[in-house]
């Protein structure tokens, strides 16, 4: 199962590696990883998208509450959060191609970063069902480049309209 | 008040109650030497970097109290990663000072840089890199701090060279302060009382009831709780390799040790037993052998301080996080009395059909050394092992009165354990005799601290078990690998006792049963360490013996048995 692990940590030098070997020493895989600072100047936070039976994924929400400067941990679901991630995209695009990758940037709401003779480059943001439907769409021309933010989340108390991840 | 970054170091690890270091210097860690020598802080120089981390780890464990490990950068800081590991496995604090490179240097290599922060994290409960002298105080009382609540464990503060000579305005702070922003971590849930309830009701239920109790019981300060308890209720107790002592070895409730060196009646009832209550033990796969086949018919009830631990190994019912000496106190009060006497009449019998046993020969049996151990020291010793058989049959034979008089490497099972971690015991709890049981293997890994025993005059007794085999290893071999002995062999075993003598220490080679118990008295009245070279039985084996993987159920009793337990 694909878990996604928000956690808050004291802004101290090294504690990444705190979070991130435990990961790897146990053997558990990371999708994505993204950290950045929050409203208190002393908190980071860190968001992990990781695979692992459910179990796994317990102890290891156990494991990662037990380092010193991990604050608070939470396994986000996906009807009480908000998740979003940046990507950044060229699609091989000749001039021919050039209004259909255009229209489904415009479909999507991707902001269009560059356009070269025969690519575009675009720049989406959205929960991780609708990059990977946008992403799926644009291989269909040929993704040359690519990067991605990896997700971020904050957790919500009421239920909100977020899709089920795709498997 | 200016102070150096050394100075500080000194005044806080004062202040915050260690009382002593063990270590060696070298260039990165020499301002912090020079101002041990200068406020006389009590230091024991030791041989090896690993030895300082086992004495450090053996006197925690036998003292309750925290000592410090000082070594300089690179090899001095990488030779402590065995010690951390075993004390992180086996939840003994340790604050390890370790020198390091000038910050200006740090990430070129320089000369005996290692990256010991790195290295540390995944042996550490806590590790540290101080860059900037003010943060040192704060740092090293949260170093105690965290090395000694909890669950205790190990903890390392890097400590460049320049840092240690900066300059800084110091002020004492009281004990209870922390210096530092963070908040408190590690804070103990009490125990939550619909659990409480829940497991008082499946108590008022059960008809064949049975305690593991754990390390946490000797962590926690519980035993006298745990006695109290398991006698009102009735109800017998098995302890875990590092929960010996937890509970007197002398109580007819008593049941030894689970598992694959476990007693046959602890195993049996553990097959038989309708409510498992596990007191601060971690369900380690020694204990359960195979999962599916663990303690089959019981409803499983798992205190622990350690929320990682309830449920990683073991479907537990009811989980309880919480100091077990909590839990105990709460059950003392309110836990009624019930008759099973059936219960315990059988568990008496399976005492009494299947205790443990071992052939005469003629030969120097390595549990007849133990038992005479056991006498020569009337049980009033603190008892320290190696790694291997000799301590399976240190576990099964010797009886443990007392929490805090059993050491031994028990997660990691270090070999070369043994020597520096009695050392350290015996400067724990001077009263208290020491007596190392060891292998002929185990004992050859640190055996060059008979030169720290002898200098410091530190009278430990070590037993050598000398089998000329790592025989835990040739059993293996002998019974799943068709007595293909690949390289377990060691036909020159060097004489042991000799090698004693050249460190300045009382030697005795023994090869006649006769001579065991007479030696082992002669090494009692002698005032300074003593080794004793026993030419043991080389091919006895430890029985009985779960076979790994297998369950509880398949354990076999020994050659003379073809029966098994089901
Ligand atoms: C540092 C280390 N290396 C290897 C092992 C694997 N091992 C476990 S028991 C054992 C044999 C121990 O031999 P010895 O100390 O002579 O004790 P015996 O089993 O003969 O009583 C070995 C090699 C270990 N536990 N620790």
């Amino acid at each position: 199962m694909r878990q996604v692990f928000s956690i808050l940590v004291n802004n101290h030098a090294g504690v990444l590696s705190h979070v991130s070997g435990l990961f790897a020493r146990r053997g558990y895989n990371i999708e994505s990883i993204a950290a950045g600072p929050t409203e208190n100047p002393e908190a980071t936070r860190i968001v992990i998208v990781a695979f692992g039976e459910e179990e796994t994924l317990e102890q290891i929400a156990h494991q990662l509450r037990k380092l010193y400067d991990v604050l608070e941990v939470e396994q986000l679901q996906y009807n009480r959060s908000v998740t979003r991630e940046l990507v950044l995209a060229t699609v091989s695009a000749d001039a021919d191609k050039r209004t259909e990758v255009l229209q489904i940037a415009n479909a999507f709401g991707a902001n269009i970063v560059n356009i070269t003779d025969n690519t575009v480059t675009l720049e989406a943001s959205g929960n991780d069902h609708k990059t990977r439907i946008l992403i799926k769409a644009l291989e269909r021309y040929g993704i040359s480049n690519m990067a991605r933010t990896g997700m971020i989340a904050l957790p919500f108390d009421e239920m909100t309209d977020e899709w089920e991840p795709l498997a | 008040m200016e102070l150096s970054g050394s100075q500080i170091v000194i005044e806080e690890l004062k202040a915050n109650g260690v009382e002593i270091a063990f270590g060696i210097p070298g260039g990165a860690i020499m301002p912090f030497y020079d101002e041990i020598m200068k406020s006389e802080f009590p230091h024991i120089l030791t041989r090896h970097e690993q030895g300082a981390t086992h004495m450090a780890d053996g006197y925690a464990r036998v003292s309750g109290k925290v000592a410090a490990v000082i070594t300089t950068s690179g090899p001095g800081a990488t030779n402590t990663i065995t010690g951390l590991c075993n004390a992180q496995m086996d939840s003994s604090p340790i604050v390890a000072i370790t020198g390091q490179v000038a910050t200006p240097t740090i990430g070129t290599d320089a000369f005996q840089e290692a990256d010991t922060y790195g290295c540390s994290i995944p042996v550490t409960k806590h590790n540290w890199l101080v860059k900037d002298v003010r943060e040192l105080q704060g740092v090293v009382r949260e170093a105690v701090r965290v090395a000694t609540t909890g669950r205790p464990g190990p903890v390392v503060i890097d400590f460049p060279k320049d840092v240690q000579v900066a300059m800084t305005e110091y002020n004492p702070l009281e004990k209870t302060e922390t210096a530092l922003s963070a908040e408190p971590v590690f804070r103990i849930p009490e125990p939550d009382t619909k659990a409480i309830e829940r497991l008082l009701e499946e108590l008022e239920r059960s008809e064949k009831p049975v305690i593991i109790a754990g390390a946490g019981i000797i962590k926690g300060g519980a035993a006298a709780e745990l006695a109290e308890f398991a006698r009102s209720a009735e109800i017998p107790v098995i302890n875990t390799l590092l929960g010996m002592g937890g509970f007197p070895g002398s109580d007819p409730l008593f049941l030894g040790m689970p598992g694959m060196h476990g007693t046959a009646y602890a195993n049996m009832a553990l097959c038989e037993c309708d409510l498992l209550i596990n007191l601060g033990g971690r369900f380690d796969d020694r204990v359960t052998g195979k999962v599916a086949e663990f303690a089959p018919g019981a409803t499983i009830v798992h205190v622990d301080i350690d929320a990682a631990e309830l449920g990683k190994r073991v479907e537990t019912d009811i989980p309880i996080l919480a100091d077990v000496r909590d839990v105990l106190a709460l059950l003392n009060t309110q836990a009624r009395k019930k008759d099973r006497q059936a219960w315990l009449g059988k568990v008496e019998a399976w005492k009494r059909d299947y205790p443990l046993q071992y052939d005469w020969d003629g030969s120097i049996k390595p549990q007849y050394v133990i038992e005479q151990i056991q006498e020569v020291s009337e049980g009033e010793g603190t008892y320290i092992s190696g790694v291997g058989q000799h301590q399976m049959w240190a576990a099964q034979y010797l009886r443990f009165n007392e929490p805090n008089s059993w050491v031994s490497s028990g997660g990691l099972g270090t070999m070369g354990f043994g020597l520096p971690a009695s050392i350290g015991a015996k400067v724990g709890r001077p009263d208290r005799e020491v007596w190392l049981i060891d292998g002929d293997g185990s004992f050859s890994m640190s055996l060059v601290e008979l030169a720290t025993a002898a200098t410091y005059n530190i009278p430990v007794k070590i037993a050598i078990l000398n089998n000329n085999y790592l025989g835990m290893v040739r059993q293996w071999q002998e019974l799943f690998f068709e007595k293909r002995y690949s390289h377990v062999h060691f036909p020159k075993s060097p004489d042991f006792a000799k090698i004693a003598e050249g460190y300045g220490v009382r030697g005795f080679d023994v090869k006649d049963v006769d001579q065991v118990r007479s030696t082992l008295e002669q090494a009692a009245e002698i005032d300074g360490p003593v080794v004793m070279n026993f030419h043991v039985n080389q091919e006895e084996n430890v029985w009985p013996m779960v076979p790994s993987g297998a369950g509880n159920h398949e354990m076999q009793l020994g050659p003379q048995s073809t029966e098994k337990l089901t």
